[in-house]
C-alpha cells in the first residue's frame, strides 16, 4: 500500500484517484457519446445535440424566472419529506411503544404503500383547492409509509443491551432520546432520507405535471407540448442535479456523524 | 451475616416466570432472604441458570419480585426507580459502551444523567480513565480499544458517578485470565478505597475468593446454599478448604 506523504505514495494515491474518477465518468461519457452520435442522424425533437441541452441548462440556471421554478420544486420536495418524516417518526415511536397501535396502523400504512402516486394526485385535486396544499399532501402520503416503517425498524432494531445499560443510569425521557435513541437510529434515518429523496423527486414531477402552474413538472409539460426535447432534458437534469447534491450532502453528514464506525465496518 | 446495617435487603423474595400455555411457572428465585451491609463486597456465586442474574436485576430495579420485598437503602428500587439516579451503578458482563461515543464521552454518560456541568463532568471522566490506566485513550472510540480496555472504560463509567452501590454481573468473565486478574485486583482496590458496597455476580469460585469479603453460594432455584465470610486474614489453607466446600456444594 503506498504511503501518503512520500513521493511514490502521492503518485500512488493520484493514480488510484484518477482510476476511480475515470470509472465513474466513463459510463456517462459513453452514453453521452452515443446520444451525440444519434443527434447527427435524428431530428432535434428526438435527439437534440448535447450542446443545445447544455445551453438550455445554463439558461435555466441563469434566468431567475426559470430558476425559481427549480427552487419551487426543491422546496416542495424538502417540505414534503420533512412533513412525512416528522409524522412518520411520531407514528413509529407510538407504534414501537404500543403493540395495539402497531397492529392497527401497520395494515393501513401497507395499504397506503400500495396506492399509486397518480391516485394520490387525483385525490389531492378533488380534496384540496390550493396548489401547494395539494402537492404537500401528495408528497407526504407517498413517502409517509416508508419513513414510518424505516424509523420503526430502526427503533425495534436498537440494542437491548445498550438500552438496558443507559436505563441503569435512570435517565429522564428526554435524556434517553438524546443519549441513546436518536444516535442509535440516526444511520437508519439518513438511509431513509436517501431512499425517499429519490422517490420524492419522481413523485413531485407527477404532482406538478397535473396540478401545478410552476415547477419542474409544469415546465416539463410545457416542453412536451412544443416537442422541445432539449428543454425536457434540461429541466429533467435540474432535478437530477438536485438529487445528486442532496445525496452528496447526506453522504457528507454520514461521514462526519458516523466516524465512530470501525474502518472494517465502514468499508463493507 | 453482616455486622453493619444492611443497605440491600431481600426478604422472602421469589421470582417466577410464566411459561406459555398451561405449563407451570418457572421459579427462578424461591423465598430468598439476603442482606448486604454497607461497605461489604458480596460475591454471589452459583452455576449458570441458578437465578444470579434474576436477583441482580431485582436489586438493580430492572425487574420486580413476584413476592417478597427488595429494598435498597430503605427504598424499593423498582417502584422508586428514579430515586436511585446516581446512587447505584452497574458493570455488565459485556462492556456495553455506546459505539458513537469516545471513551471519555462513555464515562461521562452517567454524569450527564445527574446534570453535571460539562467541564467538571469531563474532568471527572478523565480522572477515572487515568485511574484505570487509560490516559491517552480518552478520545478513542470503542472499536479502537481492546476488550480489556473497553471493560476498564465501563468500570470507569460506573465509578465516575460516585454511586454508593455497585452491581457487577460477571464483568471479567469475557476477558483472558491475566487481564481479568489485573482488573479484579483494581476493582477490589477501588471499591475498598472509595467505601462502596458491591454485589458481584460470578460463576467462578476463584473469582469469588479473590474478590469477595463474603461469598454467598446459590443453589437452584436461587436459595442460599452457604454464606461464607472472608477476611484479609483468611489463610490460603482456609481458602482452599472453602474452595473445596463450594465445589462440593456446586457439584451436588
Amino acid at each position: 500500500m503506498p504511503q501518503a506523504g512520500s513521493p511514490s505514495g502521492i503518485a500512488g494515491w493520484s493514480a488510484g484517484g484518477l482510476r476511480r474518477g475515470l470509472s465513474y465518468v466513463l459510463p456517462f461519457a459513453v452514453v453521452g457519446g452515443l446520444w451525440q452520435i444519434a443527434s447527427l442522424f435524428f431530428p432535434p425533437f428526438l435527439f437534440p445535440s448535447l450542446v443545445d441541452v447544455f445551453k438550455r441548462c445554463v439558461d435555466i440556471l441563469l434566468t431567475w424566472s426559470q430558476f425559481s421554478d427549480v427552487l419551487a420544486t426543491v422546496g416542495r420536495i424538502l417540505a414534503g419529506l420533512a412533513g412525512a418524516f416528522l409524522v412518520g417518526a411520531a407514528l413509529a415511536v407510538i407504534m414501537a411503544r404500543s403493540r395495539a397501535v402497531n397492529d392497527f396502523l401497520s395494515p393501513i400504512l401497507t395499504l397506503f404503500q400500495g396506492i399509486p402516486a397518480l391516485s394520490w394526485v387525483v385525490f389531492a385535486i378533488i380534496w384540496f383547492h390550493g396548489i401547494e396544499p395539494r402537492i404537500f399532501f401528495i408528497m407526504v402520503m407517498t413517502t409517509l409509509p416508508a419513513f414510518t416503517f424505516q424509523v420503526l425498524g430502526a427503533l425495534q432494531g436498537m440494542s437491548r443491551d445498550l438500552m438496558e445499560m443507559v436505563m441503569s443510569f435512570r435517565p429522564t425521557r428526554a435524556k434517553l432520546f438524546r443519549t441513546m435513541i436518536i444516535p442509535a437510529i440516526l444511520p437508519d434515518i439518513l438511509t431513509a432520507w436517501k431512499v425517499n429523496l429519490g422517490n420524492a423527486s419522481r413523485v413531485v414531477v407527477v404532482a406538478e405535471l397535473v396540478g401545478a402552474t410552476g415547477g419542474v413538472g409544469y415546465e416539463l409539460l410545457q416542453q412536451q407540448q412544443v416537442f422541445d426535447m432539449a428543454g425536457a432534458l434540461a429541466w429533467t437534469l435540474q432535478l437530477v442535479f438536485f438529487v445528486l447534491i442532496a445525496q452528496a450532502v447526506l453522504t457528507f453528514v454520514e461521514s462526519v456523524a458516523f466516524r465512530y464506525r470501525a474502518v472494517s465496518e465502514r468499508s463493507l | 451475616m453482616s455486622a453493619a446495617a444492611p443497605i440491600i435487603s431481600l426478604k422472602q423474595v421469589s421470582k417466577s416466570f410464566n411459561k406459555s400455555g398451561t405449563a407451570p411457572a418457572y421459579i427462578a428465585v424461591d423465598r430468598l432472604d439476603l442482606q448486604v451491609g454497607q461497605g461489604q463486597l458480596l460475591a454471589l456465586l452459583g452455576k449458570t441458570g441458578c437465578g444470579k442474574s434474576t436477583i441482580f436485576n431485582m436489586i438493580a430495579g430492572l425487574s420486580e419480585p413476584s413476592s417478597g420485598t427488595v429494598t435498597v437503602d430503605g427504598r424499593n428500587p423498582f417502584r422508586e426507580f428514579d430515586a436511585f439516579r446516581g446512587k447505584m451503578a452497574i458493570v455488565f458482563q459485556s462492556d456495553r459502551l455506546l459505539p458513537w461515543r469516545t471513551a471519555v464521552q462513555n464515562v461521562e454518560l452517567g454524569l450527564e444523567m445527574l446534570d453535571m456541568p460539562a467541564t467538571p463532568r469531563k474532568e471527572a471522566a478523565m480522572h477515572w480513565l487515568a485511574r484505570l490506566g487509560l490516559r491517552g485513550h480518552e478520545n478513542d472510540y470503542p472499536h479502537a480499544l481492546s476488550g480489556g480496555m473497553r471493560q476498564r472504560v465501563s468500570i470507569a463509567r460506573a465509578f465516575a458517578t460516585d454511586a454508593n452501590i455497585l452491581l457487577c454481573d460477571e464483568p471479567f468473565s469475557a476477558l483472558d485470565e491475566m487481564t481479568g486478574r489485573t482488573l479484579r485486583a483494581e476493582f477490589v482496590r477501588l471499591v475498598k478505597e472509595n467505601g462502596k458496597t458491591a454485589v458481584f455476580v460470578t460463576h467462578s469460585i476463584n473469582e469469588a475468593l479473590e474478590i469477595g469479603d463474603r461469598i454467598v453460594v446459590l443453589k437452584r432455584p436461587a436459595t442460599i446454599a452457604i454464606d461464607l465470610p472472608l477476611t484479609a486474614a483468611t489463610l490460603p489453607a482456609e481458602k482452599q478448604a472453602i474452595r473445596n466446600q463450594i465445589q462440593d456444594i456446586l457439584a451436588a
